[in-house]
């Protein structure tokens, strides 16, 4: 039998007034932005009920710090039949004296053909993300720059055949409004 | 076809003479007109959660496909039982407390079937959900509206429910967090209510399916003040907090006694709950996630934006606290809520439901549900607002 739990928090966030309450608003915002940068000023002040200029003065303060890193359309580049492939690589590393991942995945991550990098944990230490215009492009990059560098112990490369899902958005959804038009 | 059989005089009395509902005049108008901005929807935008949608798909899989007790699941009894507990603190007994019905629709008009005598009483406040009337009045039950006003930001206080009571009175009926207005009570308005209930010694049915979606503040349950328990019918459900509308899932929880007599016209005219909706059930209640609180995040956030807009083109709006609709006043501009309905559905192609729909005092006030994206939510307040500026 499946055992029931419930969640132990109310729905609704910290309450007007105590400690946290800016933090709240300072995570929607973010939120906002996150699930649409382009939304105006005017509308996200609005929706937290906050004058423009606060709103203002956190995005900057947020793009100052670097916790806003930039913004991006998110495509769906199988529609665009671009010339491009993109290959998901498992990398396995040695961590070096004092420098431990962070220098050798630093300078992966410094090839513009690496288009992603995350250090992992489980049986590979870095999964990477890198773009190139045929199969025999990235293969080059992955046997003459990748492979050879110091401290990488092996490779395996996957290639990608289409896109489902990219940074939370549907590719294919099927959009249709099913709700009555008017209903009581 | 003999000319001599006239249906209309063989109709039910009290059937036929209760009109058609003013929103399906409305939706007949809407549905012929395309490109329509609709804050007419009184469902969320959201779809069921996946998580729900999947287990419900698995549930069809393993053999789900039977009849289940009448009550509904134990498992899922249970599941309510704790869940009722920690959000609205009251204590039921899954064995003989608990009644799973198809939507709160069906609860209800289980509770005034099960209480009414013909010509019983039953307190309800207007505006309010379409079918209270009509359920009460199917029920073989009288009717007794109680006016709410925008001027007390719709909430229901004790003073009104004493003008309208008499020894025939038998039941209120609350609905809060309101659909049409928007509209909560706080403890201390609930206690007020709760004290006239116990001094006229009538019985409630709480109608609570909003709520969790409440911006201001947790919601109270009447259930969990003292002495409301044990006169109270409890109706809560999964339509609106997890976006089920189409499974038709609700429940009722009160004392035994009223429980067993619903479940005594549930089992003849109903058998039991869709047993697919009830896995399905079972699962947004028991597996942990944040679907309800981030659909409360976007409803807070969408709630603010059109309650600003609104008032930023003149119409007076009762700030909403709860549910997913503002209630505005349309009033000073010398049109009834009819009219400016039509008008700027059919200037404008944004539909809005006119307040009349949800009772004679809803006149000048327009229900406009929040239950939609903010890109749409952004179009309409413009519309509206070149609208406004035409009259």
């Amino acid at each position: 039998m499946r055992s029931a739990r419930i969640p132990t928090r109310r729905f609704w966030p910290a309450p007007v007034g105590c400690t946290a309450h800016n933090n709240v608003f300072m995570d929607e915002l973010l939120k906002i932005l996150a699930s649409n940068a382009l939304e105006s000023r005017e509308a996200i002040a609005r929706m937290l009920d906050l004058p423009v200029t606060e709103v203002n003065r956190r995005i900057a303060e947020y793009e100052k710090s670097g916790i806003i890193r930039g913004y991006q359309a998110i495509l769906n580049e199988d529609q665009l039949d671009l010339e491009k492939v993109t290959a998901v690589i498992e990398v396995r590393i040695t961590p070096q004296r004092e420098g431990g991942f962070d220098t050798i995945a630093g300078r992966i991550s410094r090839f513009p053909e690496v288009r992603s990098a995350y250090l992992m944990s489980g049986t590979y230490d870095l999964l990477l993300f890198v773009e190139g215009r045929t199969l025999h492009e990235v293969a080059a990059f992955v046997s003459e720059r990748l492979a050879p560098l110091e401290g990488v112990l092996s490779t395996s490369t996957h290639f990608m055949l289409k896109t489902y899902k990219r940074l939370g958005v549907l590719m294919h959804p099927d959009s249709a409004d099913e709700r009555l038009p008017v209903s009581p | 076809m003999s000319a001599s059989l006239c249906l209309h005089d063989r109709l039910a009395r009290h059937v036929r003479d209760i009109p058609r509902s003013g929103i399906r005049d409305f939706f007949d108008i809407v549905s012929t007109m395309r490109d329509v901005i609709s804050l007419g929807i009184g469902e969320p935008d959201f779809d069921t959660p996946w998580h729900v949608r999947e287990f419900a798909m698995f549930s069809l899989e393993r053999g789900a496909t039977h009849y289940t007790s009448n009550l509904g699941y134990l498992e899922l009894r249970k599941a309510l039982s704790r869940y009722v507990r920690h959000q609205f603190g009251a204590e039921y007994n899954p064995d003989n407390e608990i009644l799973v019905t198809v939507g709160v629709s069906e609860a209800l008009d289980l509770a005034l079937r099960a209480l009414l005598n013909p010509g019983d009483e039953v307190l309800f406040h207007e505006p309010c959900y379409v079918s209270y009337r009509a359920t009460i009045l199917f029920a073989h039950g009288v009717p007794v509206a109680v006016e709410t006003r925008a001027a007390d930001d719709f909430r229901l206080t004790r003073a009104m429910l004493e003008a309208k009571v008499t020894p025939r009175t038998k039941l209120l009926i609350l609905n809060f967090p309101n659909n049409p207005t928007g509209a909560v009570l706080d403890r201390q308005g609930l206690e007020d209510i709760a004290a006239f209930v116990r001094k006229h010694d009538l019985l409630v049915i709480t109608d609570e399916i909003y709520a969790e979606l409440t911006y201001d503040g947790p919601h109270p349950s009447l259930v969990s003040l003292p002495g409301m328990r044990e006169r109270t019918i409890f109706l809560h459900g999964f339509s609106k907090a997890w976006a089920m509308t189409g499974f038709r899932l609700g429940y009722a929880c009160g004392p035994a006694e009223l429980i067993e007599a619903m479940m005594k016209i549930h089992q003849y005219t109903m058998l039991c709950a869709s047993s697919v909706a009830q896995k399905a059930a079972l699962e947004a209640l028991t597996r942990p996630g944040n679907d309800v609180s981030e659909m409360v995040a976007e409803y807070r956030r969408r709630r603010n934006f059109v309650a600003q807009a609104l008032e930023d083109m003149g119409l007076a709006c009762p700030k909403p606290r709860g549910a997913f609709y503002a209630f505005p006043s349309v009033a000073r501009f010398g049109l009834s809520a009819h009219d400016f309905a039509l008008r700027l559905l059919q200037e404008e192609k944004v539909a809005a439901v006119p307040g009349t729909a949800f009772g004679a005092c809803g006149e000048g006030h327009l229900r406009c549900a929040y239950a939609t994206s903010m890109d749409n939510l952004k179009e309409a307040m413009l519309r509206m607002r070149r609208f406004v500026g035409r009259l």
